[in-house]
């Protein structure tokens, strides 16, 4: 990772920006039309976070921002001040992988992988949003913002009922 | 991607004042078609004006029974809002019969009304698209024009308006709250979009530099049963080849009053005013049905690739007058004592 933040800006429209991601904040020197996407890999190099598509159409970008899952290609980093981010690094806790993640590693919910990261955060926000109904067709809607071209989709699937089951059995709310 | 300026506006009258009616500054909600169509070079605006954080996320129900939306809610809260989903279960359908989950969680009520189209004519910059570039020509008039609209087209343009809430809106009625340099005005919603005609360049009503800051959506059909009906390629995330929002209310077996509107073949979100006609008083059969969707249809205009969408809009509307009429005296409402 390139650490330009104490270079002066290029651009005379270059805009400083807070980002707080994964409960960190960085201050960061950006032209305007940087998305949160770029900046997540380029400037913080977190680099989970894929680039498919670039136009918010194969969901290998999403991240959460404020809980809620966006494709990070389509939001320019400069609206994100003050919004909390969480990437797919940020979805561990003190060291054990989040339901989601463990899921898809027992279900064999990926090929290539390159889908994976965007595809466990929009299953992770999922199974926080009580909005949305628990049938297979319901998840597989909610779903359908990630592609995945290796045709991982039924063990995703699974996944996905796997983490929500466990999240049941411990009594959480999701 | 281009260059541009940027600014974060926190009231509306702020954003207007910093936009100053130059065309070449464009106000960003959701991003989600302008960022898509800046990385495209379609869009080239030197300055966005951050939108998002203006305070207009409110729903509410307003003491005329109607219901008041603000600019910056986002899709995925509107189509889950409790008066949405009990008073307008068709726009709720509709919502989310689009995009997909990130999609509408970014994409804001008046940023789907602004929404382009999806022609891959006008989203390639090196494409003859006379909305994109006036007088340059359309090369979807003799090219691949199969998603392409068949209704309100002309000459110019045959550019499908690609929007599903929009649907949903011209059907149930509902007025646009505007505000810019000369002050704030309301329009119809089913006035602001423009047919094409000679100039595909002028999509919309808006004048430079204004702001939708509002979408009142008219009060709701007493006993309106509701359905929206979306015929698409695949099952999720796609656009509509044809798509046709029903509201139907009944007095026993006679139809008294319908909404009906239609997507995915029409250069705007069209309201089908003559199948309305057509059903007034009628009774709500298939025969009905099939008379209005007819009537729908009767201007349509087919291209090389696309004849199959006027069959095909023929029976979504009939089906969704179908679902609707089922539905009908089901839905609640509590507008029973007024007009």
């Amino acid at each position: 990772m390139m650490d330009h933040s104490d270079a002066p800006p290029q651009d005379a429209d270059a805009l400083t920006v807070t980002l707080t991601v994964n409960g960190e904040t960085h201050r960061l020197t950006l032209a305007p039309n940087v998305v949160l996407l770029d900046a997540l890999r380029d400037r913080l190099g977190l680099t989970g976070t894929k680039k498919g598509c670039d136009h918010g159409q194969c969901g290998a970008c999403t991240v959460h921002v404020d809980g809620r899952a966006i494709n990070s290609c389509l939001r320019l980093a400069a609206m994100c001040e003050g919004r909390a981010i969480t990437t797919v690094e940020g979805l561990a806790r003190d060291g054990a992988l989040h339901p989601v993640q463990q899921a898809f590693l027992d279900q064999d919910a990926y090929q290539c992988g390159f889908c994976t990261s965007g595809q466990m955060m929009s299953a992770a926000a999922l199974l926080d949003d009580g909005r949305i109904g628990d049938s297979d067709a319901e998840i597989r809607e909610a779903m359908s913002g990630n592609l995945c071209r290796c045709g991982a989709y039924k063990n995703i699937l699974a996944a996905i009922r796997q983490a929500e089951s466990e999240a049941r059995g411990r009594g959480g709310d999701a | 991607m281009r260059p541009f300026a940027f600014d974060t506006a926190t009231d509306s009258g702020a954003a207007i004042a910093i936009h100053g009616g130059d065309d070449r500054r464009a106000y960003i909600a959701g991003g989600t078609t302008l960022i898509d169509l800046v990385k495209l070079d379609v869009m080239r605006p030197a300055a966005l004006i951050d939108v998002s954080r203006l305070p207009l996320a409110e729903v509410e129900r307003l003491d005329d029974g109607r219901l008041r939306i603000g600019a910056a809610v986002t899709n995925s809260e509107l189509a889950h809002h409790p008066l949405v989903r009990e008073h307008y279960p068709l726009l709720a359908q509709a919502i989310l019969a689009g995009a997909s989950t990130q999609i509408r969680n970014m994409a804001t009520t008046a940023g789907n009304v602004m929404q382009r189209t999806r022609c891959p004519y006008y989203r390639d910059a090196a494409a003859a698209c006379n909305r994109r570039e006036p007088g340059s020509g359309c090369d979807a008039l003799h090219g691949i024009n199969r998603m392409h609209a068949v209704l309100g087209v002309s000459e110019q343009c045959i550019a499908t308006h690609p929007s599903d809430m929009c649907v949903a809106l011209a059907a149930l009625g509902a007025t646009l709250t505007l505000e810019g340099p000369e002050g704030r005005r309301e329009i119809a919603f089913n006035d602001f979009h423009r047919l094409p005609a000679e100039h595909p360049e002028i999509e919309h009503e808006l004048a430079p530099g204004e702001l939708i800051t509002h979408v009142t959506l008219d009060t709701p059909l007493v006993g309106g049963g509701a359905a929206y009906l979306k015929l698409r390629d695949r099952a999720s995330y796609e656009f509509a080849l044809a798509s046709a929002g029903a509201v139907v209310a009944l007095e026993g077996e006679v139809i008294s009053d319908v909404r009906l509107a239609l997507g995915g073949v029409a250069t705007k979100p069209w309201r089908a005013v003559e199948a309305e006609r057509a059903l007034d008083g009628q009774p709500a059969v298939a025969s009905s049905f099939e008379v209005a969707a007819d009537a729908a249809l009767q201007d349509a205009v087919p291209r090389e690739h696309n004849a199959f969408k006027i069959p095909l809009a023929r029976q979504a509307i009939v089906r969704a007058l179908r679902d609707a009429t089922a539905r009908a005296g089901t839905t609640t409402t509590t507008r029973g004592n007024q007009g």
